[in-house]
């Protein structure tokens, strides 16, 4: 069956190659019905990512909330908003706000699901390691606003920390008014939220680690650790490349939703991000559409330089990349 | 127990590997405590005495217990009216999702799509690259959406990356000679699709529909800055303002903040509760399929 199969398909390959305009056309119509299929989500991409992106030319305009991205009024005026985004006295600090926020979540993000993912793997009880797994995924279900909203619960002036501390005798302490505490809450409580679920993927990979070379290396006298440090890390490497590359190439990408919910007038010094900022300037008191939408740019044209520069590194130094 | 099942295995172990296991175990059961503690603490203070949770007595067990929170909470429309729109919502972008999204995933996963590299790369790029915020929001403003439901639902009804997994699900797991098969006996690309491609994959269709559910149900920030009329509110809106909004704005003297805290607390423990309580419920049985959308994605990368 297969065989004949295979005969057939190769049949149809030879003739399409030979096959005149006619065929070619019955060819078309026959899967056109594909091109129905995918149709709707075209439409919605071209909506919603293509629109947008053709929006960005506002960048390099006059730009008013109601003009038209391009008619006989519109005033252009080159990197006019780009060089007034280089000297605006907020640029330093949010640049150093985005950055930190980044590197130091990475440094601490990145490695945790991997060793979690190895733990996990060591452990001796199959099913004990299944309802581990299960509870270490569940903090990613919270929304941002019930996750913040602990925290608030948790840090706040009356919150649990504060007053366990108030009752051995201890100061109460702002740490949603304080500058210092606004990353480490940020950082700890997002990998408190996601460890679990960004180890499943690396969990994912070392099941398909063979046991046989366990055994061999049982044979051969190593120890446990020793097998989590040369074979299962090994195996897990190409996934681990790739997300190393994605998260270079998020290195400067931070979203504004959870440190919107975090941002108290006390620690606005350290949360106030790039994408933060764009939200502020382009869609809250006297809007500047045209100066936000630049930022904007920057900051995802940064994105995109990061993740070519990281994929080119990884290329020459490995066999792994994206593409 | 375990000498009788693996005499060998045991004689293996050694000190080194002993206590490597105990270790590793013990870090395992921190890592646990320290994700359980805070939800298990969310869940005692709300039915607690909220004068013993503020003086910090309430930390392994409930004091006092009340169910005043619960009861003041069913007075809350916002909150009711929040959870009927979040439903609404997360019903609507889950259908239209899928209708957009599966037949998409299959029509990508043919060889045969015509023109199928334009339509990759079409789709490719606004996973690394996008308008922005500002431009976005003109999109569905200039479409006349801001302030109805649709600039909440219809964002969100397609996610490239979810269709990327949907496609590489269809080329891992429907056999291909089945298909031919199909097409020799005359059938037409809907009807495979509909009749044999599409029972076939109830586990993506399951991952795909719980994806953009959470999605929708845990999202804030389209519905704050697209409606303006409170009685859209999705329930994160309607939440953001009763545990977020308080804590910058804290001023005044000691005893009336401490009286307010009292009241509004309680609000804040039940709140997260009662928000959070579907998504709960349901997450030890469909967690399995969560965890299959995230393998299906990497199989490809």
């Amino acid at each position: 069956m297969e065989a004949v199969n295979n005969v057939q398909s190769k049949k149809l390959r030879k003739e399409k190659v030979a096959a005149p305009k006619g065929r070619r056309w019955r060819k078309f119509k026959e899967n056109s019905p594909y091109l129905l299929m995918i149709l709707p989500a075209v439409l919605v991409v071209f909506l919603f990512n293509y629109l947008p992106i053709y929006g960005i030319l506002i960048a390099f305009q006059d730009f008013m909330p109601g003009d038209k991205i391009l008619s006989d009024s519109t005033i252009w005026v080159g990197f006019q908003n780009f060089e007034r985004f280089f000297t605006d006295p907020m640029f330093w600090p949010l640049m150093q706000n985005t950055f930190l926020i980044c590197i130091i979540g990475f440094i601490i993000g990145f490695p945790l699901p991997i060793i979690v993912a190895l733990m996990l793997n060591a452990l001796k009880g199959k099913r004990m390691a299944k309802v581990i797994q299960t509870i270490f995924n569940a903090p990613h279900f919270i929304s941002l606003v019930v996750l913040v909203g602990m925290l608030t619960l948790f840090f706040g002036r009356y919150g649990l920390v504060n007053n366990i501390a108030a009752s051995i005798g201890g100061e109460r302490y702002s740490y949603f008014l304080e500058s210092k505490a606004f990353r480490p809450m940020y950082i700890l409580s997002s990998n408190w939220q996601d460890f679990g679920w960004s180890a499943i993927i690396y969990i994912a990979a070392l099941s398909n680690v063979d046991p046989q070379q366990h055994e061999a290396a049982i044979l051969d006298g190593a120890t446990r650790f020793q097998r989590v440090w040369s074979i299962d890390l090994p195996a897990i490497m190409p996934m681990i490349s790739v997300m190393l590359i994605m998260s270079i190439g998020g290195l400067m990408g931070v979203g504004y939703e959870k440190a919107l919910l975090m941002q108290t007038d006390g620690n606005l010094q350290v949360s106030e991000l790039i994408s933060t900022y764009v939200y502020k300037r382009g869609l809250t008191g006297v809007p500047d559409q045209a100066y936000a939408t630049a930022i904007g740019l920057f900051n995802s044209i940064i994105n995109v330089v990061l993740l070519i520069i990281a994929n080119t590194t990884s290329k020459r130094f490995s066999e792994n990349s994206l593409w | 127990m375990a000498k009788e099942k693996a005499p060998k295995r045991a004689l293996r172990d050694t000190v080194g590997d002993k206590i490597f296991y105990t270790i590793n175990i013990i870090v395992l059961l921190i890592l646990t405590l320290i994700v359980l503690y805070p939800v298990y603490f969310i869940v005692i203070a709300s039915f607690s005495d909220p004068d013993a949770v503020l003086a910090g007595k309430v930390v392994l067990y409930p004091m006092n217990i009340t169910f005043e929170g619960y009861s003041k909470i069913l007075e809350r429309t916002d909150i009711w009216r929040g959870y009927g729109n979040t439903i609404l919502y997360t019903a609507l972008t889950v259908v239209l999702s899928l209708l957009v999204t599966v037949p998409a995933g299959w029509a990508l996963s043919r060889k045969t799509l015509p023109a199928k590299k334009l339509f990759m790369i079409y789709f490719i790029i606004p996973m690394f690259f996008g308008g922005g915020l500002i431009p976005f929001y003109n999109v569905v403003s200039s479409l006349g959406l801001v302030n109805t439901i649709w600039a909440v639902v219809l964002p969100s009804i397609l996610s490239v990356w979810n269709l990327f997994m949907t496609k590489t699900f269809f080329e891992s797991s429907i056999p291909s000679s089945l298909i031919e098969a199909a097409t020799i006996d005359g059938a037409g690309s809907f009807r495979i699709f509909g009749s044999i491609v599409l029972p076939l994959s109830k586990a993506i269709i399951a991952v795909m529909a719980l994806y953009y559910a959470v999605g929708q149900w845990n999202s804030y920030f389209n519905a704050m800055i697209f409606l303006q009329d409170e009685t859209l509110y999705p329930l994160q809106l309607v939440l953001k303002e009763i545990l977020i909004a308080s804590e910058s704005t804290t001023g005044g003297s000691g005893e009336t903040i401490l009286q307010q805290y009292r009241l509004a607390n309680q609000l804040k423990y039940v709140s997260v509760i009662v928000s959070s309580v579907p998504v709960l419920c349901l997450y030890p049985f469909v967690q399995k399929y969560f965890a299959q959308g995230v393998m299906i994605g990497s199989l490809k990368e």
